[in-house]
């Protein structure tokens, strides 16, 4: 496991109400408009909500925009896409050829293993293998520059919501 | 059956009720009664505890009962539910679960009203979940009430559906008691107890073959009365192209219902961070996997050892299968192994019964709260905590599947998960991977996207041959069938992407950039996210 593990948890599970992922949840992200009432007791919405998340939308575009966020985003794509063109044609290959030509899925291997048998343990094998390949191309990949982006998308936040007190 | 079986199973079931009521106590003893809490317990799960979590919600009764059922009556079609329910997992693990603890707090509903109008898209997605939600339970209710029959050694229709009330009360109970907190330890308890049982099974199927796969295929296929076909795919969707067209649906509808399945979406907000939720999934893909292996193992095993015309003269749709190859495998009928075994899976088919209810009850009481009350009530109405109204939702489609249980006792739980994974498929997958991949997707687009896959999905299955027109089915009485096949997924899943999309290029106003920016950046990196 990497090193910012304990960090990436540790942030959350204190619970804070200091913590910056707290203080976000309250931005009206999951609130009802028109109602006003939040959701959680927990958290109250602050009462500059609409300024706030409008501050937070450009902050957003900007990160968006920023060539980091895009080389995230491409790694994330360049895996995912191919991924599952591959295991979704692999999937209904197996199912249409099950349907459509028994006799070449009964077709004996080994005693009484078929060809059937065979494509049904190897669709196993092969979510099993993704599943790995997915968990391994995400640790090493992309959560480091992932988890960078929202540390600097947080500072920026930070640095609005003190510019802003300052000038009231 | 004698009456030990009997005793025996019910002391055990009583254990487990008792253990999860003690569960239920001890983690709500101080409840703090946020929706935090109340939904997502706190957020505060471990991966790996998350992920026996999903696996304790996916592994239903309809997995371990229904797919052993089927391999042991059609052989080969049988494993098509276990491969389609596994692959489905990959969806899940690639498009969804990271993008849904990022962007969203409690249900679908959040993922996309966070990009649009929150009013119609709350309603749209909030109404869908809770029909795919009352679907599956009507699933498990079958299941219970199907066990309960074996249980008590006859058809007492009356015994039957005591269980299906008992167990409908328990849920309520749990839920409304524990939230998610207490939901989540009892999938955990349950996991535990089910993969233990499945792979004691295992075991001695394998031991009574000495270890030989091909000799337990080769007893199975002879048992079978099908010979060689009884290992080919065709026995059960092989005649007519009706037929094959139904596979390749029931097919679709696996691998692509999974990702919409709310009760399985709401898990992912139990963890800290995507991370987390990633590696839950991972979890749960080696538990599920190995699950479904062995379920392979105990439908072949079940042919073989029992003989499937037993499994069809204990209950038409083999749902017993599992069951009755405990009961031989411990020594037959008299013997004291027998007696423990079969006890000890009848339990423990009931306490995943039990858990499976308690998790989709949750998820679609939160959907109820959540998204359709938060959205619906007047605005001066008295205002009501929004956890307290999912206390009563959860009462109340309690009381929804117990009724629609003892209506659908006869039909075959896999084949009603099966609707259940297709209509999800068809209403909530479109729309959520629109609103997580699409920069143009709109509030019309996500609004048509749910009921462009709903109603066609619904209605399908309301003019399908499970409905009316056929031997089997829901009101053999009447013909009003149409629509030629069992699963309406084949139609319904393109049909909502399709409405998606037409609903999106016909939208009068734009995609908003600012909130779509918002929904791609929390998405992969998790700033801001609950």
């Amino acid at each position: 496991m990497e090193k910012h593990d304990g960090r990436d948890a540790g942030q959350i599970r204190t619970g804070d109400l200091k913590d910056p992922w707290y203080d976000e949840l309250a931005s009206g992200w999951g609130e009802l408009d028109g109602t006003g009432t939040p959701t959680t007791p927990a958290v109250p919405a602050p009462a500059v909500a609409p300024e706030r998340s409008v501050c937070a939308a450009d902050i957003y575009l900007e990160v968006q925009a920023s060539a980091a966020f895009q080389e995230v985003r491409r790694r994330y794509r360049r895996f995912v896409i191919p991924g599952v063109v591959a295991f979704f044609t692999w999937y209904v290959a197996y199912v249409v050829t099950a349907t459509a030509a028994p006799g070449l899925m009964a077709r004996p291997v080994s005693g009484a293993v078929n060809v059937a048998m065979v494509a049904g343990l190897a669709q196993f094998a092969t979510t099993f293998l993704l599943t790995w390949a997915y968990a391994r191309h995400a640790r090493l990949r992309r959560d480091r520059a992932a988890l960078d982006l929202r540390w600097a998308f947080f500072e920026q936040k930070r640095e609005q919501e003190l510019k802003r007190r300052a000038e009231r | 059956m004698t009456g030990d079986h009997q005793t025996l199973a019910l002391v055990l079931f009583g254990v487990f009720v008792a253990v999860t009521l003690a569960i239920t106590t001890y983690v709500s003893r101080n409840r703090h009664g946020s929706a935090e809490e109340f939904y997502a317990g706190g957020r505060l799960f471990s991966p790996m505890e998350n992920g026996f979590a999903i696996a304790g919600d996916y592994m239903s009764a309809a997995s371990f009962l229904g797919i052993s059922g089927l391999i042991a009556l059609y052989g080969y079609d049988g494993m098509l539910y276990s491969v389609g329910f596994l692959v489905a997992w990959l969806v899940v693990l690639f498009l969804v679960a990271e993008l849904v603890r990022n962007c969203g707090r409690f249900t679908l509903a959040d993922v996309v009203a966070a990009r649009m109008r929150e009013r119609p898209v709350r309603i749209a997605a909030g109404t869908s979940s809770v029909t795919v939600s009352v679907l599956y339970l009507v699933a498990q209710m079958v299941g219970a009430g199907s066990l309960v029959a074996l249980l008590l050694g006859g058809t007492s229709e009356a015994a039957q559906a005591w269980t299906v009330i008992g167990v409908g009360a328990l849920m309520v109970i749990y839920v409304s008691w524990g939230g998610m907190r207490a939901t989540t330890w009892i999938q955990i308890v349950k996991a535990v107890l089910l993969m233990a049982g499945a792979i004691a099974l295992t075991v001695l199927v394998l031991t009574r073959f000495h270890g030989d796969f091909d000799q337990l295929l080769r007893t199975a296929a002879d048992r079978s009365g099908h010979g060689g076909q009884f290992l080919a795919p065709g026995l059960k969707y092989g005649g007519d192209w009706t037929a094959r067209f139904d596979f390749i649906s029931l097919g679709l509808a696996l691998v692509l219902g999974t990702a919409g399945l709310p009760h399985i979406l709401s898990r992912f907000y139990t963890v800290p961070t995507a991370r987390a939720a990633r590696r839950s999934v991972v979890w749960s893909i080696g538990l599920i996997g190995s699950f479904y292996l062995m379920t392979i193992v105990l439908g072949f095993g079940a042919a073989a050892v029992v003989g499937t015309d037993a499994v069809r003269g204990s209950n038409a749709a083999g749902n017993t299968a599992v069951p009755l190859l405990a009961l031989d495998l411990g020594g037959g009928a008299d013997s004291t192994g027998g007696t423990v075994l079969f006890a000890v899976v009848a339990a423990v088919a009931f306490a995943t019964i039990l858990a499976v209810v308690a998790g989709i009850t949750l998820a679609s009481s939160a959907s109820v709260a959540h998204d359709l009350y938060a959205s619906l009530r007047r605005k001066h109405a008295k205002q009501r905590s929004e956890v307290a109204v999912a206390r009563v939702a959860a009462a109340g489609i309690g009381a929804v599947a117990i009724g629609l249980g003892l209506v659908a006792r006869d039909l075959n739980v896999a084949f009603l998960v099966g609707l259940a994974f297709a209509v999800a498929a068809s209403a909530n997958l479109p729309v959520l991977l629109y609103s997580l991949f699409w920069r143009r997707f709109t509030t019309r687009g996500a609004v048509w996207s749910v009921y462009g896959g709903l109603l066609p999905a619904l209605l399908l299955v309301a003019l399908s041959p499970v409905v009316s027109g056929s031997a089997g089915a829901l009101f053999p009485g009447v013909d009003f069938q149409y629509f030629p096949l069992e699963n309406p997924g084949l139609v319904s899943i393109p049909l909502g992407f399709l409405a998606g999309w037409l609903g999106t290029i016909t939208s009068p106003d734009s995609a908003d950039e600012a909130k779509h920016a918002e929904t791609e950046v929390r998405s992969l990196t998790g700033a801001g996210a609950a």
